[in-house]
């Protein structure tokens, strides 16, 4: 088939910290457009101080962020032929985060958040190049190895975007699945990761809606394989008496 | 103004710029819990046409007072008449809290409700309208982490509702060896509550989920990733045994009020 044009009906919300609004322009479309295509279109023809911020337009760098007709999702991802012919297409920044320009969010929080998760802690007595593991060991780690850091999770959850005052406490899906990544980790030695998700990074916090698992561009089953998880994990340290107790009396695996 | 009207954040007055039908999830929600609530309330407080030998309703067994007929008391009056102001309880009443508890404390019903009933939030990118929110911190939601009290409770009352299904491969008149349409209601009822427990995410953690090293203990790892399997349709198979646990009560409810006769394949 030969390329087919239409025309296509956006509204992008333009504006800084102080103020902004959603702004209609009409831009053409070709057949197997992107969204982020036709952002780049209306910068190039209409609107060339547009701020939009991406980079690999493969879904791998997770930096075109952004809410499309109010869903998180990446814009090179969403391909056009998704929407009904004649649809308004409304794209706006992430809706979580403070707003710098147009398209474009401060998503630093994340980046402190990050550093307040402790890193890998290998053993001891094994130098770096030493560490075998075996696969089923480390597989269920490595689903959650496969994120691109673009952050819609954290946008979409509304344990932060509904409430900007749990921010301080609480450190979102996308680190619930590192320190869950740590916890299974076959040679990771640090012990007290179970207790500091609870009381340290808000894992009480998450009421397990899955809007985190809804939005992932990676489809990482962040809420079954990671935050449920983990919450059993901390029941077993922190709420459940008995295996307290067993993991007094006997180092039971599992329950460090 | 908090949430997506922070100062900080881009101003867009809209709660949500969502334009499929993102209210029909949550509205299906509470219109099947609720109509199942009030379904189950009224049963559990009618005390009545519960048990038609040798079918027993899931509702009421284990029958445990004294009101319980003959032959539906497998293990007895232990509780002899419970009475609150002169009236005897309903023998439902007295085992409700179990499998209610288990339901209640559910991942997958807590998921359900919390974004149903509380809002909390009503779809993913729709503001949710409270202004405070501290999740499951606090009493009395943080008694959500003692869901696997419940699921040990539940397999009890799974093994006890198996037994119930066994007990109707009799006829009315105690012989084994038959089989009726009640048989395979209560049969088919057992085993989507199997399934529902086998699927639920306690259980996985408890069968090989708490494991560091699967390596060390091939067993459990198989089982794990047996439970995983059914744990990826736990949602599923919380609606269907729910349904299951509803119409097993009709059928029984129907079967002793007189109205069908429980029909016998041999
Ligand atoms: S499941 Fe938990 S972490 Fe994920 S979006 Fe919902 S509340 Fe946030
Ligand atoms: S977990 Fe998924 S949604 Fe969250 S940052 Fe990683 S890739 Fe993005
Ligand atoms: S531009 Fe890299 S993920 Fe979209
Ligand atoms: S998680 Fe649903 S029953 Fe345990």
């Amino acid at each position: 088939m030969s390329a087919i044009k239409k025309m296509v009906k956006l509204r992008i919300w333009r504006g800084d910290a102080k103020d902004g609004a959603l702004q209609d322009v009409e831009v053409e479309a070709n057949e197997g457009e992107v969204v982020l295509d036709i952002i780049h279109r209306v910068q190039a023809t209409q609107m060339s101080d547009l701020a939009v911020r991406w980079n690999c337009k493969a879904g791998k760098c997770g930096s075109c962020s952004m809410e499309i007709n109010g869903k998180p999702r990446l814009a090179c991802m969403t391909r056009m032929n998704m929407f009904e012919e004649g649809e308004t297409i409304t794209v706006t920044p992430l809706r979580a985060f403070p707003v710098i320009r147009d398209l474009v969010t401060d998503v630093s929080f994340n980046y402190k958040k990050a550093m307040e998760i402790p890193a890998f802690e290998g053993p001891k007595d094994l130098k770096p190049g030493e560490y075998r593991m075996q696969q089923v060991d480390v597989e269920r780690s490595q689903e959650f190895r496969k994120c691109i850091e673009c952050f819609l999770c954290q946008d979409t959850c509304h344990v932060i975007r509904d409430h900007e005052e749990n921010k301080k406490s609480f450190a979102g899906p996308r680190f619930f699945i590192r320190i869950a990544e740590l916890d299974m980790h076959p040679l990771d030695t640090l012990r007290n990761r179970k207790q500091t998700a609870q009381t340290e990074h808000g894992l009480g916090m998450c009421n397990i809606t899955k809007c985190c698992t809804e939005v992932c561009p990676e489809h990482i089953r962040i809420t079954d394989n990671a935050i449920i998880p983990m919450k059993e994990r901390v029941v077993d340290v922190k709420y459940d008496p008995i295996r307290w107790l067993g993991s007094k009396i006997s180092k039971r695996e599992g329950i460090v | 103004m908090s949430g997506v009207f922070s100062s900080t954040r881009a101003k867009i007055s809209e709660r949500t710029l969502r334009t499929d039908r993102w209210w029909l999830q949550p509205a299906i929600t509470v219109a099947v819990l609720a109509s199942f609530i009030v379904y189950a309330t009224f049963r559990a407080f009618e005390a009545k046409n519960y048990f038609a030998e040798p079918l027993i309703s899931p509702f009421y067994s284990p029958c445990l007072t004294a009101r319980c007929p003959e032959g539906a008391s497998l293990l007895g009056h232990p509780f002899g008449t419970i009475a609150i102001f002169g009236m005897a309880i309903s023998p439902a009443l007295l085992i409700l809290i179990f499998p209610l508890g288990f339901r209640m404390t559910c991942y997958y019903y807590r998921k359900a409700y919390y974004r149903s009933f509380w809002q909390s939030p009503p779809a993913c990118a729709v503001a949710e309208p409270h202004s405070t929110y501290t999740g499951e911190t606090k009493a009395p939601l943080i008694l959500q982490n003692g869901h696997r009290w419940f699921f040990f409770a539940g397999l009890v009352f799974n093994v006890i509702l198996s037994i119930d299904a066994i007990l109707a491969f009799r006829n009315a008149q105690g012989q084994w060896g038959h089989m009726s349409v009640g048989t395979l209601v209560l049969l088919t009822n057992a085993t989507l509550l199997w399934l529902y427990s086998a699927s639920c995410h306690t259980c996985r953690h408890t069968i090989g989920g708490r494991l560091k090293h699967f390596s060390k203990h091939p067993l459990r790892y198989k089982l794990w990733t047996w439970v995983s399997i059914l744990n990826h349709k736990h949602a599923n198979f919380a609606w269907i045994s729910l349904f299951g646990v509803a119409l097993a009560d009709v059928y029984v409810r129907f079967v002793a009020a007189g109205s069908i006769t429980n029909f016998y394949f041999f």
